[in-house]
């Protein structure tokens, strides 16, 4: 006798109910998911719908070539789409985007400033991967590549395409054997970059060169006797004198002796992103090391290094940018000895760099707030001095709690260097948007270059907040 | 006893003032003194010489003269026969008015913004995102003068809304035919009243005593509401019950004041098309609602960024407990997370404000006249006097950050956690 009605075999289980499984019910959860959470969904595909159905003709519409004014574009775009459609004028972009990049640089010497680009890249590769080899020689590749790129497309097979690439190629190669030594492409890189960029004699930045170079050695003298403040206070005199009564004397010599010089291009000249890029580069490089500096300053036990530094934070924050760059072009002139001309763009420079120092010196103190105390008393216990607690200690801990704040301020003096244009130079958003909506050919043209401009901001700062959360996640130590 | 020995009664070397820690910070400072001191002499002796040089004097006499020219937008009385002091005063307005109302809009759109984006709707959250990430990697700057040049080049020209009998016009009115936005502003109704209070002048400025009435009805509306919830917790808490008190909230805050501006005799002026423009109304120029505007979607996506970064700060472990003793989610945000979260929000939130504040200066690409529009751009051009006009209004602009600072200060010492 047998239990017939025991099953022998395990049924397959049922496959859930079609609302609770896969797409439907990612959809019930995600999106209507109760009446508020329908209402929201349903606004935002209206408003999403609104959008499209807004910018979609718009943008499909658009004409790339064949245009050279605004009436060429209208006319093509009734000719295909009936009269009354609109269209995107992106052959303004095909036209001008040489003065959107690079302002009114002369174009027979674009080939200075992709180099100088690409050198930044290599420049930085280095202090953004610190010791991930793999990495830094990639990016120095694909660099490379976009570069050479760049310049054919620039100018051809010329002479200079040639050098740039064997250049280029050459610091791959470093990259990818002995990565330390791109450590001083990157100390090398602004002395190069200015000399690429506004060209003139070699031997003016390697005299400058030789400035830091006697910084260093003073430094190297002082130090071991004096401590490392008094030594680079005295390295700091010794390059100054040298920088304001030696430099030109050996510089204009070697030049009589060895002349060796590209053609000079003024100030003026630079424009568009070129100019975003120097000012911003330039500001942010400096702004760092002299914000380390302002925080320490306001943190110290010293009342009078204290009170300056707070009083110089506090009055750099409390006033807009826009005042600072205006001291710029209006009020150095009567700070400085008179007869002293000093190039727009330096100025600039200078007022952008403070202004920044001041933000980071205050993202920098809060990172160094929130440092427990245990860890200056115990550098303190192992018997460092001030300068080798913070180097070896404090600064590693503080900066790397500081990066996000950091990097956005970075990316605010970015964003901020578009309002250069006020004190007159041709930075790509209004400066050189301005100069195209002007010309007769393009009057009334506003979405297009907006647009292109803003497009490049957005890629340019959202790389960099992605880079500083990368670097969080690489840097980050603690187990949570 | 004492283990500690006392330090050697060395005599003083002059070395010790860099070797012994005791003395070097009296060197280190005595030296940033010396070069902090040339270096402002080193300015101020090349600044007399440039002065003397270009003939000029430092004086603020030239802030009395008469100004010459005029500004469209002035919430004080002012005509081009005033005073420069007083351009200065109207730009001064025209700089808080548009970071008072930048500062409110963008913190309600921010605050709703921030919230949408931790929603749990994918849509809505992900649409959130998107917002936020373009408008804050984008310079405020391009937002500013894009909404300037979309309402000026994209609008139709006052004459556009003439009615010629039995046509229609080419543009429409908004809102009911209440709003008129042409290429040269906005027009928007003005209120007005049959039977104001007096106005009373006091020095410089007249004091409208109707809107200060009103001013003090809604203030003593607000108060007598809060009065009323304190004794509703009073109830609550002695008998177990809370009474139903919506009405009677909504009768205070809103009767008075009704009554108020109907007693006053309050109506609307609309804006009418008559010959070649509007007449009637308020024009409210596109200078002033770009930088409005463009502020406001900026800022809100920073501060949305600040109101998520507050809620997600409260742990989980807060929510997980208000569920448990049997809150609902509505309760549970107002009486358990947001006081929390608002603790993190507040102080950057004050710190954007100041940010707000200082890029409305930013309304010189659109020729706004603010405090750097009046006095830091024509009075400066007019009268040449660099110096002074900067220095004037920098100062200005640094009352008005340690204004602010010193509210957020006083706040962060309010709330600070009571620790032990």
């Amino acid at each position: 006798m047998s239990l017939l009605y025991i099953r022998r075999d395990m049924l397959a289980p049922q496959a859930p109910p079609a609302s609770q499984s896969g797409a439907i019910r990612w959809v019930r959860e995600n999106l209507f998911k109760g009446p508020f959470n329908t209402i929201l969904t349903l606004l935002a595909i209206w408003t999403l719908y609104q959008l499209i159905a807004l910018s979609w003709p718009w943008l499909a519409n658009g004409v790339w070539s064949d245009a050279n004014s605004m009436a060429d574009c209208r006319k093509i775009v009734a000719a295909s789409a009936g009269p009354d459609a609109s269209g995107a004028c992106w052959a303004m972009i095909r036209e001008r985007w040489s003065q959107f990049i690079f302002g009114f640089y002369p174009p027979s010497l674009w080939w200075r400033p992709i180099l100088t680009f690409a050198l930044m890249f290599t420049a930085l590769a280095p202090v953004l991967y610190a010791d991930n080899k793999s990495a830094m020689a990639r990016l120095c590749g694909v660099v490379t590549a976009l570069m050479l790129l760049c310049l054919i497309g620039a100018q051809g097979f010329a002479a200079t395409t040639l050098i740039a690439t064997v250049l280029m190629a050459a610091l791959t190669v470093l990259a990818a054997t002995k990565p330390r030594a791109l450590l001083i492409v990157t100390l090398l890189f602004p002395f190069v970059a200015l000399w690429l960029l506004w060209g003139g004699s070699v031997w003016g930045p390697i005299v400058a060169l030789i400035g830091f170079m006697v910084l260093a050695v003073v430094y190297g003298i002082v130090a071991p006797k004096l401590g490392p403040v008094m030594g680079a206070s005295a390295g700091f005199i010794a390059a100054c004198l040298w920088w304001l009564f030696l430099q030109s004397y050996v510089s204009e010599a070697w030049q009589a002796l060895l002349p060796f010089d590209l053609t000079y291009v003024n100030s003026d000249k630079f424009g568009g992103f070129l100019l975003a890029f120097v000012i911003g580069v330039a500001s942010i490089s400096i702004s760092l090391p002299l914000g380390i500096l302002l925080a320490l300053g306001r943190r110290s036990d010293m009342f009078l290094v204290k009170t300056l530094s707070v009083g110089f934070i506090e009055f750099v924050r409390g006033v807009p940018l826009i005042t600072m760059l205006f001291t710029a072009s209006l009020l150095l002139q009567y700070f400085l000895p008179p007869q002293t001309k000093f190039d727009l763009i330096l100025r600039v420079v200078i007022l952008v760099t403070i202004f920044s120092a001041a933000y980071n010196a205050e993202v920098v103190r809060g990172g160094l707030a929130a440092l427990p105390r245990g860890q200056y008393e115990a550098a303190d216990a192992l018997g460092l001095d001030y300068w080798q607690a913070q180097r070896l200690i404090i600064m590693p801990q503080a900066l790397k709690i500081s990066i996000p704040g950091i990097v956005s301020t970075f990316i605010g003096l970015f964003k901020d260097t578009t309002l250069v244009s006020f004190v007159g130079l041709a930075d790509p958003l209004r400066g050189i948007t301005t100069i195209v909506r002007a010309d007769i050919a393009w009057k009334g043209i506003y979405w297009e270059p907006y647009i292109f401009v803003g497009a490049i901001f957005f890629i340019v700062c959202f790389g960099m907040s992605r880079y500083s959360m990368y670097l969080e996640n690489k840097l980050k130590t603690d187990h949570r | 006893m004492t283990l500690v020995t006392e330090p050697p009664k060395a005599n003083f070397r002059l070395g010790m003032l860099i070797y012994d820690t005791r003395y070097r910070s009296y060197t280190i400072q005595v030296i940033v003194l010396l070069l902090f001191l040339m270096g402002v002499a080193w300015l101020a002796n090349n600044t007399i010489i440039n002065l003397a040089a270009k003939d000029k004097d430092i004086n603020f006499g030239f802030l009395w003269n008469r100004a010459g020219y005029d500004i469209d937008q002035h919430l004080v009385p002012y005509t081009n026969d005033d005073s420069h002091f007083r351009a200065l005063l109207v730009g001064l307005c025209n700089t808080l008015v548009v970071a008072l109302v930048g500062c409110i809009l963008s913190t309600v759109l921010g605050v709703i913004i921030g919230v949408l984006r931790l929603s749990k709707n994918w849509l809505v959250a992900r649409l959130m995102t998107v917002y936020i990430e373009i408008f804050r990697n984008i310079p405020l700057l391009l937002w500013i003068i894009l909404v300037y040049v979309v309402f000026s080049e994209t609008r139709p020209e006052p004459k556009a809304f003439k009615i010629v009998e039995g046509q229609t016009s080419a543009a429409h009115m908004n809102f009911f035919d209440t709003i008129a936005v042409t290429n040269r502003g906005t027009n928007v109704p003005a209120p007005l009243l049959t039977n104001p209070l007096p106005t009373l002048h006091i020095g410089f400025m007249p004091i409208s005593l109707s809107l200060i009435a009103v001013i003090a009805v809604i203030a003593a509306s607000i108060y007598a509401n809060i009065l009323l919830r304190r004794r509703t917790k009073i109830t609550q808490e002695a008998t177990g019950t809370r009474p139903t008190i919506w009405w009677k909230s909504v009768l205070i805050l809103f009767v008075p004041v009704v009554v108020l501006l109907f007693a006053m005799g309050l109506h609307w002026e609309y804006p009418v098309f008559k010959g070649f423009n509007f007449k009637g109304g308020i024009n409210i120029a596109h200078s002033f609602t770009a930088l409005t505007i463009a502020l406001t979607l900026y800022y809100a996506s920073v501060i949305a960024e600040t109101v998520r970064a507050g809620i997600q700060s409260v742990s989980r472990g807060q929510s997980e407990a208000a569920y448990a003793l049997g809150l609902r989610p509505n309760r549970t945000m107002n009486l358990v997370i947001l006081p929390q979260a608002l603790r993190v929000i507040i102080p950057p939130l004050i710190s954007q404000y100041l940010s707000l504040t200082k890029d409305t200066s930013l309304g010189i690409a659109v020729s706004y006249l603010d405090l750097r529009g009046t006095l830091g751009g024509i009075t400066l051009n007019q009268t040449g006097r660099e110096l002074e006009c900067m220095t004037l209004m920098m100062v200005i602009y640094l009352i008005i950050s340690l204004i602010i600072s010193a509210v957020m200060n006083a706040y962060n010492a309010s709330v600070k956690l009571k620790e032990r």
